[in-house]
């Protein structure tokens, strides 16, 4: 715990030092490098081998089965995160979609709601906070969560305190589906990870990059007002 | 919502219809153009088994003759370069846009070879006649999971409409090359990312043979 304390304090002063070339939304961004670096040394070693034996392994129709059901269990929450948002209409959605496939897709593994017109909506506290005003604050690397920021990590630690799995006893059964929606999860998004490696120049900045705009985009639920991209917009006329 | 949404269609392709005949040689409306091709390049792809086997070079040809024609790099790299574009020589623009198309084939086969059979879903245009500058809307569907949309902003040009941007579940990668290429440019000066996109299209180049 101590040696965490230094280490941010020693991130924070690093922090202070970057100097003029900083980026003023990663304020942090020594002490995130050093996380991000931690993180991919994990992923790596363990996450990655891992989620490939399972995609080896396990068919891509079970896969699709168990994606399905941690999927239904996030939805009752989801339609909270709508509700909150004043987006009425879409949290109903979210709850018909939890009674529907829980009960006719067999606890959840069948999504059978999106087959009759039901769409899966994605939507978190941070998303909330989002759309209550809070901008996204400094950008966050969280040690094995990754990219964040201070809105979305005040968020996903709401997003802890609600999910349901947070609540299943005995333990040795939580730590199992944690497990078990960890390498799902990571196994999805392999093909992304493989793109992010190959596109970027710099994995850490452009991962940030993608994250930030991503967020933006899921708070206006897809319709975010388009960023202008005109030559003319950064220039601070030194150049002229 | 659905009925809605074929009717539009019919109605566009009715005005699309009209349009052809008024004037002979009118341009394919984007979103039409979007649909054509993309139906097209994932058709070839599952009648191919090469490229379904990891031919990539083969891969990299089909998006060549069928997608290319259809970007305008100029413009993509232009805006992702930003302020520094016009800090660069006519040879460095030249440099820079080559590279980059390398760069973003490479990274859009790569997107391509993950497709596995998804559904398109075509969303009709919203935009009037007039309009030089659109954004054409596509969602993959996948199961248990949000649709993943990609938006197409295209421009109107003298030879039909091209993409200069592409925005995958609202990242778009224009404006993400943006900050990555200004740290560069800050740097190293606009050859230190020729330079850099060099190296990365070398190293993927090594990488695809090995696979």
């Amino acid at each position: 715990m101590r040696r965490w304390g230094a280490v941010l304090a020693a991130a924070v002063l690093a922090g202070c030092a970057t100097g003029p070339d900083a980026d003023p939304r990663d304020p942090l961004e020594p002490w995130n490098r050093a996380v991000y670096s931690f993180n991919d040394k994990v992923d790596r070693a363990v996450a990655q081998p891992v989620a490939r034996a399972y995609q080896r392994v396990v068919p891509g129709g079970v896969r699709d089965r168990v994606r399905n059901f941690f999927a239904n269990l996030a939805d009752p929450f989801i339609g909270v995160n709508n509700f909150l948002q004043g987006k009425v209409e879409d949290g109903i959605t979210d709850w018909a979609r939890f009674v529907f496939n829980s009960t006719f897709g067999l606890l959840g593994i069948h999504d059978v709601a999106t087959e009759f017109g039901l769409e899966k909506h994605n939507e978190d506290f941070g998303q909330t906070f989002g759309r209550w005003g809070a901008g996204p604050g400094p950008y966050l690397v969280l040690p094995f969560l990754g990219s964040s920021s201070l809105r979305d990590g005040v968020g996903t630690a709401l997003d802890f305190y609600t999910d349901p799995l947070t609540y299943v006893s005995p333990d040795e059964v939580e730590y199992a589906l944690w497990a078990l929606r960890f390498t799902q999860t990571r196994a999805d998004l392999l093909d992304a990870s493989r793109i992010l490696e190959q596109a970027a120049l710099d994995k850490y900045t452009f991962q940030r990059d993608a994250y930030l705009q991503r967020r933006r985009s899921l708070v206006y639920d897809g319709r975010a007002p388009r960023e202008d991209l005109e030559l003319d917009d950064e220039d601070d006329g030194k150049s002229r | 919502m659905k009925t809605t949404a074929s009717l539009a269609s019919a109605l566009i392709l009715c005005l699309a219809a009209a349009a052809a005949l008024a004037q002979p040689a009118a341009p394919e409306a984007p979103d039409a153009l979007v649909k054509r091709v993309t139906l097209e390049v994932v058709g070839l792809i599952a009648k191919d088994q090469e490229i379904r086997a990891g031919n990539r070079a083969k891969l990299i040809a089909l998006i060549e003759a069928k997608v290319l024609p259809h970007f305008d790099f100029a413009s993509m790299t232009a805006l992702a370069v930003g302020r520094n574009w016009r800090k660069a020589s006519a040879a460095q623009k030249a440099r820079l846009t080559e590279e980059f198309k390398t760069l973003l084939v490479n990274t859009y086969a790569s997107a391509l070879a993950a497709y596995s059979d998804q559904k398109f879903e075509f969303r009709p245009l919203r935009a009037r006649p007039t309009d030089t500058d659109v954004t054409v809307q596509v969602r993959v569907l996948q199961s248990g999971a949000q649709p993943v949309a990609i938006d197409y902003a295209m421009e109107k040009e003298a030879d039909g409409w091209k993409v200069y941007d592409v925005m995958v579940g609202g990242v778009s990668l224009v404006a993400n090359y943006r900050t990555e290429f200004a740290s560069v440019v800050r740097a190293s000066g606009v050859d230190g990312l020729i330079r850099s996109l060099a190296d990365k299209n070398r190293s993927l180049g090594a990488g695809a043979a090995k696979l």
